[in-house]
């Protein structure tokens, strides 16, 4: 189960504690992040909601090792994060974290096939391994056969789907999603939740998203909000009703 | 290298600006290889000139005379192995735009002084028979079509009027690259033949050899102090000290070519550095998208400098490619105006370095940029 109030157990796969994150704009201070408690176990899908600005981005960006806290510390399989040296922190997100933005994932002068083969040229796996994963997270998300296109041949919806075929190849300890689907249309959106419901599912991975989209979020197993600096918990959802109240 | 693709799809991203850019480098290089050429041929004296040979002029200027009569005393002073004696001649071929150096001769000690011209015995010895005969330079020859039996007429205009008429005996070629193949030789005594009363047993100037470079100093000093206070005191130097004087006449080559070329350098920098700052920037959330991924900071600063180093060298590359195929050609359209335009491969070399060197400074600064970004700061500005 999600936790929020630090009572998580010592087995929780991500461990946030009394984390504050602080930014400094010109001469005035910004709390965005304050004492904030997470624990969440491998397996598990959570959806982040709250307004605009309210530091969804923030608190992803530092459960993925991009940003430090101000104070506090994360916990991430038994390693702690927070005082790692930043090639340390390269080094663990390429083996432990796999990143899906909102937009510019993709690097446009490369293939579907060699941006999906980014994260494992910094591997030792051969030639012919790194192909074999390479097809086999473009399988999962089924564009097995859009491999040799670029970035403009494709869709937004498959832009994403081959992100999150990234995201996965390099089989990340848990996956990162901001605004997977905020740049797409419906249908798109669809397609993509249904492929992060799937490695949910199917291939057991651990996935946090953040959306301000009650439909995506209800796809989630549980449901948090950011409210003044900390994570309340939300109604767990039932399809039909979604996450109401929240815009 | 397994990242050699995204290197290379980086730099083909935009080919014209990619085009642009390699032409920059192609450009400056050829440039720079160009002025170095120029400026070799200027600064040659250094590697033309015997390092056992001195030349003796009339301490006022070089247009003034030496007596005849100097040679043997000359040659009594301990050091000095042999002697020899020349004349500007100055004529016209034709016209004034086909000029080609002219020089009086002293057969008999002409080649041991100047071993490194050399000519076929047969010719050599039908020139010394020959009263009117002529020795031409192999370029000289080349470029009027002279060949050996030509009869040539000359059109005097310092040692009087009208023309003289030379055979073509013998034709020279230099031992080295360097040398300088476009001098015209012809007899001192047929040159006193024609020079009014007043100017015979006159000597331009003397160029003799050591037995040992080592006694340079020493000697020259001695032939100094020994037409001291005459009516013809002499200036003796060694031939790399004269012709870096000579070359001095022109104005300071050196210093214009440096200035030019330095010139070339700096815009080529602030061009390169210029469109890989572009370029990086356009790229921002990319390679934020590397460094989230997991590519370290090194990493993207090598993606950077591989793409600049990469088109410095196809530029540069290319650059001196054409010049070595250009300067033969120029050289050919610059006949006889400056001594022999040669590329030589230190040239080549240094050119290739400053490549590389502009290279590394225009990708550096736009790499640093990339590589001290922040993942978080660059996904925010986009
Ligand atoms: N690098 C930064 N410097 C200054 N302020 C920032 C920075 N990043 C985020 N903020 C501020 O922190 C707050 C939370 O931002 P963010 O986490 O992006 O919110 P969300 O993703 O929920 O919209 C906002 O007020 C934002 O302006
Ligand atoms: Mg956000």
């Amino acid at each position: 189960m999600v936790k929020v109030d630090g009572s998580g157990s010592q087995s929780s796969l991500i461990q946030a504690r009394d984390l504050d994150k602080t930014y400094r704009r010109g001469g005035e201070e910004i709390d965005v992040l304050q004492g904030l408690n997470l624990d969440v176990e491998a397996g598990e899908f959570v959806a982040f909601m709250g307004p605009s600005g309210s530091g969804k981005s923030t608190l992803l960006n530092l459960l993925g090792g991009l940003d430090v806290p101000t104070r506090g510390r994360i916990t991430v399989a038994g390693d702690e994060i927070t005082h790692m040296s930043s090639g340390r922190l390269t080094e663990w997100r390429a083996r432990h974290v796999g990143f899906i933005f909102q937009m510019y994932n993709l690097i446009p002068v490369l293939t579907a096939f060699q941006n999906v083969e980014l994260p494992l040229l910094l591997t030792k796996l051969s030639k012919a391994e790194r192909r074999s994963h390479v097809e086999t997270a473009l399988g999962v998300v089924g564009l097995s056969d859009r491999m040799n296109h670029y970035p403009r041949q494709l869709s937004g919806g498959q832009e994403q789907r081959v992100t999150i075929a990234r995201a996965i190849v390099s089989d990340p300890t848990f996956l990162l999603c901001d605004e997977p689907t905020g740049d797409l249309d419906r249908k798109s959106a669809d397609d993509v939740m249904t492929i992060i419901e799937e490695l949910v599912g199917r291939h057991h991975k651990t996935v946090l998203m953040v959306t301000h989209d009650p439909v995506v979020a209800a796809r989630a197993s549980s449901i948090l909000h950011l409210d003044k600096g900390v994570l309340v918990e939300g109604k767990h959802t039932t399809p039909l009703t979604g996450a109401g109240g929240v815009a | 290298m397994k990242f050699a693709r995204i290197i290379l799809a980086n730099l083909l991203r935009k080919k014209v600006r990619l085009l642009l850019t390699i032409g920059s480098f192609a450009v400056a290089l050829f440039l720079f290889a160009f002025l170095a050429v120029v400026n070799d041929a200027f600064q040659r004296g250094a590697d033309v000139a015997g390092a056992d040979r001195l030349v003796i002029i009339n301490r006022t200027s070089i247009i003034n005379p030496l007596p005849l009569s100097y040679r043997d005393k000359i040659l009594r002073i301990p050091g000095v192995k042999v002697i020899t004696h020349n004349n500007w001649f100055g004529a016209v071929y034709k016209d004034e735009k086909n000029f080609f150096p002219q020089f009086v001769i002293d057969p008999e000690n002409q080649r041991q002084v100047i071993p490194e011209l050399l000519v076929p015995d047969d010719q050599w010895n039908a020139f010394v028979k020959d009263r009117q005969g002529a020795i031409v330079g192999a370029r000289t020859a080349e470029r009027f079509g002279w060949k050996i039996g030509d009869r040539v007429p000359l059109m005097v205009t310092i040692w009087g009027t009208g023309n003289w008429e030379f055979n073509i005996d013998g034709i020279y070629h230099g031992k080295r690259p360097q040398d300088d193949e476009t001098q015209f030789w012809l007899q001192w005594d047929y040159f006193q033949e024609h020079v009014s009363a007043g100017i015979k047993g006159q000597v331009g100037w003397y160029v003799l050899r050591l037995d040992s470079p080592d006694d340079a100093v020493r000697v020259s000093k001695a032939i100094d102090a020994e037409f001291a206070n005459s009516p013809f005191e002499t200036k003796t130097e060694t031939e790399s000290a004269f012709l870096a004087n000579w070359v001095k006449q022109f104005g300071n080559i050196k210093f214009l070519i440096i200035t030019i070329g330095t010139i070339v350098f700096l815009t080529l920098l602030l061009v390169t550095g210029n469109t890989m700052a572009i370029s990086v920037r356009e790229r921002t959330p990319e390679f934020a998208v590397f460094k989230a991924i997991g590519y370290s900071d090194r990493a993207v600063l090598f993606f950077v400098l591989a793409e600049s180093l990469i088109i410095a060298l196809i530029g540069g590359i290319l650059g001196l490619l054409s010049s070595v195929v250009a300067v033969p050609v120029l050289a050919k359209g610059l006949n006889g105006l400056l001594p022999a335009l040669v590329l030589s491969p230190s040239t080549l070399v240094l050119g290739l370095i400053l490549a590389i060197l502009v290279g590394l400074i225009s990708g550096m600064l736009p790499g640093l940029t990339a590589m001290h970004m922040r993942v978080v700061t660059a996904l925010r500005r986009v």
